[in-house]
């Protein structure tokens, strides 16, 4: 790890966004992170999707649970809202944000450990829910701050460093996200910020449950010969199935794209998605029941499809499903709050 | 690209900015963490070797190291090099002993030095350890040529100069002071095996306008008058004095007029202020000391009455462009100026003089009266005969007289020992050194400080200017020396990159606080600088370019505005990046 700061010197013409704020200005504290670690590539794109949004930095949450993953929130967004939870946790303390106050961007930062074995059951209801944030799965496969044990997302027959063999079936997230529901699902990998990062900006623009399974290789207890999550091996096996680009609602549209290599797909909020095909298949990311089969059939054959996978632009979260009211709740005043004794007859009356 | 082969001495060289643009090639980051770490002695010597002078170049070396520091094009100023340089030369301890000491064996050959000043005593210093007879002869009463002649005591004391010329004069080399070589014919005629010549630039430009000769008696030249005022000749000036020219010699004297009695002492320059040869420090300090610099003003003739100077008339101008960007000064339409003053100063330009040198012995003239000579060996179109400095390529600096010192001493030593001037002429020395101690830990300091240049601090005005020997800069004390001395970015320190080694994980581009690593596909320089992280508009740096990687593409860095942090290193987990320090010596004689 390195002790010293990050040298506030920068390029004398690094670009500035719509706010006015440069790229140093979305970063964090200096990782302390392993040499090399997979996270800090991923950190990096969060911060550049976000500069490239211009998004307010006092406007987004970022929250977490425990383990290596969940250590970098410190290092991206310092002048951001930041909450460390409990293991596991992070999906429910960012439910009741959310709830609380639906005019943030809420950003979860999760890993194998925490998501796919001791928040399993947290990350799935989330989905379920389908509350508005963007879920980033930084998966290294391993334990890594126990110093290597197979986690729940390892493959079956993967060696460890140690040289023991996985004889467990992994857990895949995306398609636990698929089948969940989830509204946005995208798998990429930490070494392709091409790919990362427009899908970052996309799931952040998502008005739904976005997740992003991001393959993150861990350089100390996961980058050697029989691993599946090495760098090495990623790069071998990388399916990547669409190439993504995305036009913010404020953007004129002037591109005409040719027909058949291009889908556009309209969220929510206004941003265009253009998906670029990169396979000669005829993916639909629209098709949730095509999309698990086309992954079922790629997983069998030791290919990691990364890529938009799916997208429902017209799903609605968890708000709309409550009726909740728009306002945040802190700025309900005592008026809103305590309507009055008139208010309550008339709720009571309607229960009888 | 083609990958950069950093093995090459001269791709690294070029990254140390400040060395590369020195003339005599001064380690300097080295030195600057030597101060830093308060081993004065140590950062001396290293000086010494490349510079000769460093005392004295720590007041007045024109610089051309800070304007190439990188620290300039990261923030606004760059790293107070010469002033540093100064700290090493005031808080050594005794450096006697770390000198070559003589006597020197000697192997017989004899060469005669004309002029003792920085070029000749460069040559003086390199060659008498290798055991050359040598005699240096100048008119003047003690060695330093111009540094002693032209330069007021108020910037370069002579305790400085003395020390430092004696450090050479000690190493057994016989002066004759005092004596005038009148022609050129009768030394070689004394059988010298060969003879260098260092005699500098020594006559004033004259002007010869309308009242020139009638007033002469209150009109000087520059460089006289100044060589006059340095031997206690002249003592006062008259009240109202005007400095005609807008170089570094037009500052030194409104600024002793100043300490003579002038009170209303002005500087008229015909160009604009920008234009002016003068350092911009130098013009800071003439006007700090209320000498107003007055601009496009061109001097039409000297007012007189009964033999006595009573001002000097001026046409304004203003300048004109035309499309080539060329310069015309033209009439401004206002009518002229008469400025009353009672002493003028004339300091518009320097010439070399050759009265003592017989057009008829083998060394040719060019059309403007310089002699002829090689760049590279320094020698004249006479087998016998060099020349460096001022006296070969007309008024530059001490820095360049080093240099050429330098070149000619490598010359003269292979001229006595029978061998080719250029086919064996010995390259730079070129190492580089890990500077890895630990995980993340370094032999330099990597942290990147955020303080701004710091000033020198100033003698009190009153008292500075009340007597011509009180030096006006005070230099930096050791704690101002390593608040400086930390802004420097230790460009020495290289970012040493193994293709072999990368495992492409994005460690070094994420973490640099620069954006000069980039990742990408290969093609040429032009096509490369449009696709890096970070805009590469600075075509004067090198690109770094990898050999292919894994994935098929290299590994660009743009050497920039590279804050050699070392960060690239730290965060990356197979050390396909190290920081290695370059060492850098320019060749010496017989070294």
């Amino acid at each position: 790890m390195t002790f010293l700061p990050k040298p506030k010197l920068h390029h004398p013409d690094l670009a500035e966004n719509a706010l006015g704020y440069t790229r140093r200005d979305y970063e964090g504290a200096i990782s302390t992170l392993c040499a090399g670690c997979g996270h800090d590539s991923i950190s990096a794109a969060i911060v550049r999707a976000c500069f490239e949004l211009d998004l307010p930095p006092h406007r987004i949450a970022k929250l977490s649970g425990i383990g290596c993953s969940s250590k970098t929130p410190t290092y991206f967004l310092g002048n951001s809202h930041g909450f460390n939870s409990v293991h596991g946790r992070m999906p429910s303390v960012l439910t009741g944000a959310n709830l609380a106050n639906r005019d943030l961007v809420y950003l979860g930062v999760s890993g194998d450990g925490d998501s796919a074995s001791i928040g399993l059951g947290q990350f799935a209801h989330a989905m379920r829910r389908g509350v508005n944030m963007t879920y980033i799965v930084m998966n290294n496969g391993v334990y890594g701050l126990t110093k290597g044990q197979f986690s729940a997302t390892s493959d079956k027959g993967a060696k460890s460093k140690s040289g023991a063999i996985n004889r467990d079936e992994a857990i895949d997230l995306v398609g636990l996200a698929l089948q969940l529901g989830a509204s946005f699902v995208a798998r990429s990998f930490s070494g392709d910020k091409a790919q990362l990062v427009p899908l970052i900006k996309a799931a952040l623009s998502h008005q739904g449950p976005a997740f992003i399974d991001c393959i993150s290789p861990c350089i100390t207890f996961n980058n050697h010969q029989g691993s599946t999550k090495s760098f090495d091996y990623v790069r071998a096996h990388n399916e990547s199935i669409n190439f993504l680009d995305l036009i913010p609602a404020r953007e004129e549209i002037t591109v005409a794209f040719e027909p058949g290599t291009v889908e556009t797909v309209r969220q929510h909020d206004g941003s265009l998605l253009k998906l670029r095909k990169l396979d000669d298949t005829d993916y639909n990311p629209r098709d949730r029941l095509a999309a698990m089969s086309f992954l079922a059939k790629h997983r069998d054959a030791g290919e990691i499809v990364t890529g938009l996978l799916y997208i429902d632009p017209e799903e609605t979260d968890l708000h709309d499903q409550l009726g909740t009211t728009a306002t945040p709740l802190n700025s309900l005043t005592e008026a809103e709050l305590c309507p009055g004794a008139a208010v309550l007859a008339k709720l009571n009356a309607a229960l009888r | 690209m083609l990958p950069t082969d950093t093995r090459s001495p001269g791709y690294f060289h070029k990254v140390v900015d400040c060395q590369y643009a020195c003339p005599a090639h001064t380690p300097v980051p080295h030195y600057i963490r030597l101060i830093a770490q308060g081993r004065y002695a140590d950062a001396y010597m290293i000086n010494w070797v490349s510079n000769v002078f460093p005392g004295v170049l720590g007041r007045v070396c024109d610089r051309p190291c800070e304007p190439a520091c990188r620290r300039g094009r990261i923030e606004e100023q760059p790293v107070a090099i010469c002033r540093l340089k100064r700290v090493a030369a005031d808080y050594k301890t005794d450096i006697s002993a770390r000198l070559p000491q003589g006597p020197f064996p000697k192997n017989g050959k004899r060469i005669a030095l004309v002029g003792a000043g920085p070029a000749s005593l460069t040559v003086a210093r390199d060659l008498a350890p290798l055991g050359y007879d040598l005699t240096l002869i100048d008119e003047g009463r003690a060695g330093g040529g111009m540094m002693r002649t032209q330069i007021p005591k108020f910037r370069l004391p002579d305790e400085v100069l003395d020390e430092e010329c004696g450090y050479i004069e000690g190493l057994g080399i016989a002066t004759r002071y005092g004596a005038r070589v009148n022609s050129l014919k009768s030394l070689l005629a004394e059988n010298y095996d060969a003879v260098f010549i260092g005699t500098g630039a020594p006559r004033g430009r004259d002007l010869e306008i309308p009242g020139r000769q009638e007033a002469a008696a209150n009109i000087h030249l520059g460089i006289d008058w100044l060589s006059s005022v340095s031997f206690g000749h002249i003592t006062a000036i008259g009240k109202r004095v005007i400095v005609l020219g807008g170089g570094n010699t037009a500052m030194d004297c409104c600024r002793s007029a100043r300490r003579l009695g002038g009170e209303d002492v002005k500087v008229v320059v015909r160009s604009g202020f920008k234009e002016m040869k003068a350092s911009p420090w130098e013009k800071e300090d003439a006007m700090h000391e209320d000498i107003p610099i007055l601009n496009f003003l061109v001097p039409k003739s000297f007012t007189h009455e009964t033999g006595k100077l009573t001002g000097v008339v001026f046409e304004k101008v203003r300048a004109e462009y035309d499309e080539k960007g060329r310069r015309a000064l033209v009439h401004a339409g206002e009518p002229d100026i008469h400025m009353p003053a009672d002493d003028v100063l004339i300091a518009v330009g320097q010439e070399n003089a050759f009265p003592w040198i017989e057009r008829d012995i083998g060394i040719d003239f060019d059309k403007w009266g310089m002699p002829v000579v090689d760049q590279d060996t320094l020698r004249t179109t006479h087998e016998r005969v060099f020349i460096g400095g001022d006296a070969a390529f007309g008024p530059k600096n001490i820095i360049w007289a080093v240099a050429n010192g330098h070149q000619a001493a490598i010359s003269l030593d292979l001229f006595c020992q029978g061998q080719n001037l250029k086919t064996n002429r010995p390259g730079p020395h070129a190492a580089l050194t890990s500077q890895k101690m630990g995980l993340h830990e370094w032999s330099y300091d990597n942290e990147i400080s955020n303080s701004l240049r710091v000033t020198v601090p100033h003698a009190e005005k009153s008292a500075s200017l009340t007597n011509i020997k009180t030096e006006v800069e005070l230099g930096f004390g050791p704690d101002l020396a390593i608040s400086e001395a930390a802004r420097c970015l230790n460009c020495d320190v290289q970012t040493v990159f193994s293709d072999a080694l990368c495992i492409e994980c994005d460690g070094c581009t994420d973490i640099c606080p620069v954006d000069c690593i980039t990742f990408t596909d290969n093609g040429e320089e032009p096509d490369l600088r449009t696709r890096l992280n970070a805009p590469a508009h600075n075509l004067s740096q090198s690109l770094f370019v990898s050999g292919g990687l894994k994935t098929g593409r290299v590994m660009v860095k743009d050497e920039d505005v590279c804050l050699h942090c070392g960060l690239c290193a730290e965060r990356c987990p197979t050390g396909a990046w190290d920081m290695q320090q370059f060492m850098y010596q320019s060749a010496k004689a017989g070294v």
